[in-house]
């Protein structure tokens, strides 16, 4: 039975997979949150309340959205991002490599 | 002389292959990005269609690997390729008829399967191989990605919580195209070396070139192009099922799907625990739903793509295994033509099957939209569990009607019963 399922490569790519497939897009949405902010409510998802006053003010959702981020909050954002885009270099290095 | 025709006619199926791979499989990438509306239909094939070609050029790591481990490569002769490649693109057309992402690299391993069974009996079959490589991996595959897509959805359902919406589907949009378009690129990479080495097994087995040659250039031009080919003609068909079927998708979900699979697909290869595209991104889709609070997933779609997966090995072995009989019975140079005749008949009546009902690439891509907006979402959007509610109004008569008698000419050439109703359920 162990030489039909190959157990290690398996609990391999479950955790692997567990960690990038999900961190990936977890990091984006911090990233996302860090720099974008939250709306004052807080907890609820506001975009009824919200929207409105960006839409008036402009086209630059980020800019229109929220205040300048706060220094840390932009390093935190911009590191985010950055171990999500070198993940997808990661990823493309690993491809071209032949690796699999 | 014969033989040489024979070869041909096994390397020109091999790319038809190559062309349904592509045609099938576009759906794994851009069905997600085609129903958030991250991107235009003809631009999510278009891209799609060039990460393909790209990806088929970066890496020739696998090729000629395809059936080693499962069938016995001594018996794998010139009749037993081309009847199995045969079943393989007979099983692709059909479920894409029926709107059905199904693995096209286990309709090929069933195809082949079944032509070495009718050719030298169970002896030909590795099936410790069939078993380890095919069958455990059909079943893990969606589970792992259900997990990864369930728990990555999940993360960023919490984190975006508070954050502006526009922020949001504006951020997750570009992240949508990004994680997609690495999942065309693998698909490429991975997929369009099947047909490369199934083409390099038949030039082995013609003697062609020698049994340690390298892949020929042509035939990694040939298949890139097949491929690409395919992938820009987009199955809308599957396309539809993904994106639309399973979730009702936003562009987080969409994000953390393509992810998942982008995750999921280039891991296990790393890993050397490989696991079909197409079971990986529909398990991702499932799971973007299963993730994502408040989200509905159409169950009863997810269980009859369950069931295709389970049909797909016997049903594309036992067409593998019919052609082969019908290619030895007639014999010779005839014994051949009649199952190339075999594939063009059963193509022509799914095509003119798949003509009669509106999910069509050749309607422009805006008719498709028309469609989609009129045909899913009002009905998805009154009734909440839309899976059952979808199957019996909608196409019922249309189905009935037109596609009925093209599935019975098929049946005729062995695959087995397909239940009509699961056309409709898939519109």
């Amino acid at each position: 039975m162990s030489d039909l399922i190959e157990w290690s490569a398996l609990g391999q790519v479950l955790v692997a997979g567990m960690l990038v497939g999900a961190g990936i897009p977890a990091l984006f949405a911090l990233g996302l949150r860090l720099w974008a902010g939250t709306t004052p409510d807080g907890e609820d998802t506001a975009a009824s309340a919200e929207p409105a006053p960006h839409d008036a003010a402009g086209r630059a959702p980020g800019a229109a959205t929220i205040a300048r981020p706060t220094p840390v909050r932009l390093v935190g954002a911009i590191l985010c991002m950055t171990v999500v885009v070198g993940a997808i270099v990661t990823g493309l290095v690993f491809l071209v490599s032949g690796g699999h | 002389m014969t033989e040489t025709l024979l070869l041909a006619l096994v390397v020109v199926t091999a790319l038809a292959f190559d062309f349904t791979n592509g045609f099938h499989d576009t759906g794994n990438a851009m069905a997600t990005s085609i129903a958030t509306r991250a991107l235009k239909p003809r631009t999510a094939v278009a891209l799609s269609a060039v990460l393909n070609l790209v990806g088929a050029f970066l890496s020739l790591a696998v090729a000629a690997t395809i059936a080693k481990g499962i069938v016995d490569a001594g018996v794998v002769t010139l009749p037993v390729v081309l009847a199995g490649l045969v079943g393989g693109i007979v099983w692709n057309l059909l479920t894409w008829l029926l709107g059905i992402p199904s693995s096209s690299s286990h309709a090929l391993v069933g195809g082949m399967v079944g032509a070495v069974l009718a050719a030298v009996g169970t002896s030909g079959v590795l099936w410790a191989g069939v078993v380890s490589k095919v069958l455990v991996p059909a079943l893990l595959a969606p589970l792992i990605a259900i997990a990864v897509a369930g728990l990555g959805t999940w993360c960023v359902a919490k984190l975006t919580r508070g954050v502006s919406q526009e922020v949001t589907s504006r951020g997750f949009r570009w992240g949508q195209i990004g994680s997609a378009s690495l999942v065309s690129l693998a698909h490429g990479t991975n997929d369009a070396q099947k047909s490369m080495g199934i083409i390099l097994l038949a030039l082995i087995a013609g003697g062609a070139v020698p049994a340690d040659a390298g892949v020929p250039l042509w035939v990694i031009l040939s298949c890139a192009i097949a491929m690409a080919i395919g992938t820009y003609l987009g199955g809308w068909r599957v396309i539809r099922t993904l994106g639309k079927g399973l979730v009702e998708i936003d562009t987080r979900q969409g994000m953390a799907a393509e992810t998942s699979s982008a995750a999921v697909i280039l891991l296990s290869s790393h890993f050397g625990f490989s696991l079909s595209t197409t079971h990986v991104a529909t398990g991702s889709v499932l799971g973007s739903g299963v993730g994502m609070p408040g989200a509905k997933v159409r169950w009863s779609v997810a269980g009859r793509m369950f069931v295709a997966w389970g049909l797909t090995l016997p049903a594309a072995g036992l067409v593998g295994a019919l052609c082969h009989w019908l290619e030895s019975a007639i014999g010779g140079t005839a014994g051949t033509l009649a199952v190339v005749a075999v594939l063009v008949a059963s193509s022509a009546a799914i095509w003119i099957a798949s003509r009669r009902k509106p999910v069509d690439h050749t309607n422009v891509n805006e008719k498709w939209d028309e469609d989609k907006g009129a045909d899913v979402e009002p009905v998805a959007a009154t009734t909440g569990e839309a899976g059952g509610e979808r199957v019996a109004p909608v196409p019922a008569v249309a189905t009935a009607s037109s596609v009925g008698p093209a599935i019975e000419s098929v049946r005729t050439v062995g695959t087995p019963d397909t239940d009509t109703s699961a056309n409709g359920g898939m519109r």
